[in-house]
């Protein structure tokens, strides 16, 4: 069209004006000439991260995994018909038996003991007549199901660290968003306070913390939020550092908004990526340093359970039951491996230039 | 002139930034001091409980510790003590030994477990991640992944758990539980199972450093050069990739510090950590608080160290920490 007009104009002999013709204009916008761009669609951001997610297939078989495990944590107790704190005296050190499996040969409560004369095969429930009792991961040495206790000590391994990493969300966001945001002075006072708090060895502050707490759910909760809290601190200054100057934040500061509704209403939904990436990689470290204190014995009192306590009960006789320390340490490394994975594709899915560290 | 001023400043950049690290280090230890100190005060029960004692006499013995002069001063005699390796004596564990004797006869041993495990981890992390890096997106890069996932993912003590069953009870090749007449056997498993940590951490670490510095322009140079094979990878490429390396470090102790306690319990090793474990069960204060200053010490050193290594290294981070 402006070939065809430039023709015209530059025509030095044109003998009557130039005629518009009613296709000469049309109208921009309208439906068949808008450009749609199809490479760089703009879309929701949640709907890509869901995307991003979903296309990492080790992250996806974690999420299945810990929602099983859960799944298991939630109902598993209530499934056998025994509970964790019952001990039956005359049924102690049953090898697993589960029902169907067990007329195929394998899970039938045979276990093999080896002793100085060699090694014989023994069944706990054909000694005992007991046709109708099913331990399914097999009873441990005061007679418990460990079935039952392996998912009850699930269930408690995973509220300490869901409530530990909630706690340590709100804390250490707070305090890395208000040093970040405030700078200066303030800034450097709190980043000194971490520092030295973060140079006490943790292992030092939770072991003093339990002995002068009484043991307990609460207290391992504590001592982990204490000590927990300093890594979201950090990620949350970086990201406040980061976005601080923009123009959004300038805007609304010349609008009016005081600084807390800037920090936590305008600033905050912006990392929010970082911020769950950090929990979901707390999840497991509360989760180990559960069972590590457990391990040491300043974990859950008897008779509840956490996973860390049932290996170190398990870890006395694991050499001649192994099936005891068996299903506890599954469920634990399954679970660290998982959360760690799902982390992992968490931070990727988020922010997709992330160099892996 | 202007370069000789630039050198300066540099100079006193390096130290300023060496002198911070080194108070705030001295801080931190004084803070965990003062912690343990009022936590000795907190513990129930005095040192003289004894009921027939009377007034004159707790006076007097209170004169003779030292417990009747203000908080300050015994707070300062107790630091001072702290530093000198004075400890006090253990009540339950092994009564009325000093616990500097405790620690010395066991710290060797700890160590010694330690280092091997640093210098396994770290040879072995090494190798796999230059592997897999220079072999990106092979079979080999895969399984190098997948061990690192599993290594940073799975508690040492687990796999401690697991050696000690398969290697030590079921196939007897070491020692299940540790002997002073085979030290170095007896090592073996334990140090394996606390290196693993180390050994994923660096190599995942190690493969991403490699990845960056082997697709930069000067190592496109390097090779244009004529530079091939060993010397390209070991002096261009892996040099580079190293200095990064020196911040995983502190975390990696960190673990292994965690690690001890528990794999050395697993495997009965009478080295530090399963003294705090044992002085934990059975309520020693004095060994435990001990134990907490060391490990404390210990820690910071190690951080401290690291940090400035690191900052001499690279200037980057002075800047950058100053801007803090």
């Amino acid at each position: 069209m402006r070939k065809q007009n430039k023709r015209n104009l530059t025509a030095p002999a044109a003998k009557e004006p130039y005629q518009f013709q009613p296709d000469d204009f049309a109208f921009r916008g309208s439906a068949d000439v808008t450009l749609i761009d199809t490479n760089f669609t703009s879309e929701n951001f949640w709907k890509e991260v869901r995307k991003r997610f979903f296309r990492n297939k080790g992250a996806v078989i974690s999420l299945i995994v810990v929602l099983c495990i859960g799944f298991f944590a939630a109902f598993g107790p209530n499934m056998s018909g025994h509970t964790y704190s019952e001990q039956k005296l005359t049924q102690k050190n049953f090898a697993p038996r589960v029902p169907l499996l067990e007329d195929l040969g394998i899970f039938n409560g045979n276990e093999t003991l080896n002793t100085t004369t060699g090694s014989k095969i023994i069944n706990g429930y054909q000694d005992k007549n007991l046709t109708n009792v099913y331990y399914w991961f097999g009873s441990d040495t005061l007679g418990r199901d460990i079935w039952t206790r392996v998912w009850e000590g699930t269930r408690i391994s995973l509220g300490i660290a869901l409530c530990a990493a909630l706690i340590d969300f709100l804390i250490g966001m707070s305090y890395g968003l208000i040093s970040g945001y405030y700078g200066g002075r303030v800034d450097s006072i709190m980043q000194r306070i971490a520092e030295i708090v973060n140079g006490i060895p943790r292992l030092v502050i939770v072991t003093l913390l339990m002995l002068i707490l009484p043991r307990g759910f609460l207290t391992i909760v504590f001592a982990l939020m204490i000590t927990e809290w300093i890594g979201m601190s950090r990620i949350a200054r970086a990201e406040m550092l980061k976005l601080k100057e923009s123009e959004f934040v300038l805007a609304s500061r010349t609008l009016g908004a005081r600084d807390l509704r800037i920090i936590f209403r305008e600033i905050l939904p912006n990392i929010v990526g970082p911020i769950i990436t950090q929990i979901m990689f707390s999840i497991p470290t509360a989760i180990f340093t559960e069972a590590f204190l457990s391990f040491v014995g300043l974990g859950i009192p008897v008779p509840m359970c956490s996973l860390g306590s049932l290996i170190a009960d398990a870890f006395n006789s694991f050499t001649t039951h192994p099936y005891q320390i068996i299903p506890p340490i599954i469920v634990l490394a399954l679970l660290m491996l998982c959360f760690n994975m799902l982390a992992d594709g968490l931070r990727e899915a988020f922010d997709p230039k992330f160099k892996e560290m | 002139m202007p370069q000789f001023c630039f050198v300066e400043g540099e100079g006193n950049d390096v130290r300023s930034y060496i002198l911070k690290r080194v108070l705030i280090s001295i801080f931190t230890l004084l803070a965990i001091t003062l912690v343990l100190f009022i936590l000795l005060h907190l513990m129930p029960g005095s040192p003289f409980n004894d009921e027939k004692l009377t007034p004159a006499q707790h006076a007097s013995l209170n004169a003779k510790y030292g417990l009747d002069q203000p908080l300050v001063v015994q707070f300062f005699k107790y630091v001072g003590n702290m530093f000198k390796g004075d400890f006090g004596v253990s009540y339950k564990i092994s009564k009325n030994t000093p616990i500097s004797q405790l620690i010395e006869s066991r710290l060797p041993i700890s160590i010694r477990v330690g280092g091997l495990a640093v210098s396994l981890g770290a040879a072995f992390g090494l190798l796999l991640g230059i592997v897999a890096a220079l072999k990106h997106n092979t079979i080999w890069d895969t399984i190098c992944t997948v061990i690192s996932v599993i290594g940073v993912s799975i508690p040492s003590y687990v796999f401690a758990l697991a050696l000690s069953y398969t290697l030590g009870f079921k196939l007897s090749w070491f020692p299940m539980l540790y002997s002073n007449q085979a030290p170095f056997a007896s090592s073996v498993m334990p140090s394996i199972a606390l290196s693993l940590f180390t050994l994923a951490s660096i190599a995942r670490f190690t493969r991403t450093e490699m990845l960056e510095v082997l697709s930069s322009d000067y190592m496109l140079l390097a090779e244009s050069k004529g530079i091939s094979g060993s010397p390209l990878i070991l002096q261009h490429a892996l040099r580079n990739a190293l200095i990064p390396i020196v911040t995983v470090l502190a975390p990696l102790i960190v673990d292994l510090m965690t690690g001890s306690l528990v794999v050395e319990k697993i495997f009965s090793i009478p080295g530090v950590g399963s003294l705090l474990v044992t002085a934990i069960q059975s309520n020693d204060y004095n060994v435990v608080i001990a134990l907490s200053f060391i490990y404390s010490a210990m820690y910071i050193g190690i951080m401290l160290v690291v940090d400035i290594l690191y900052g001499v290294i690279d200037p980057r981070i002075r800047v950058a920490k100053k801007g803090d």
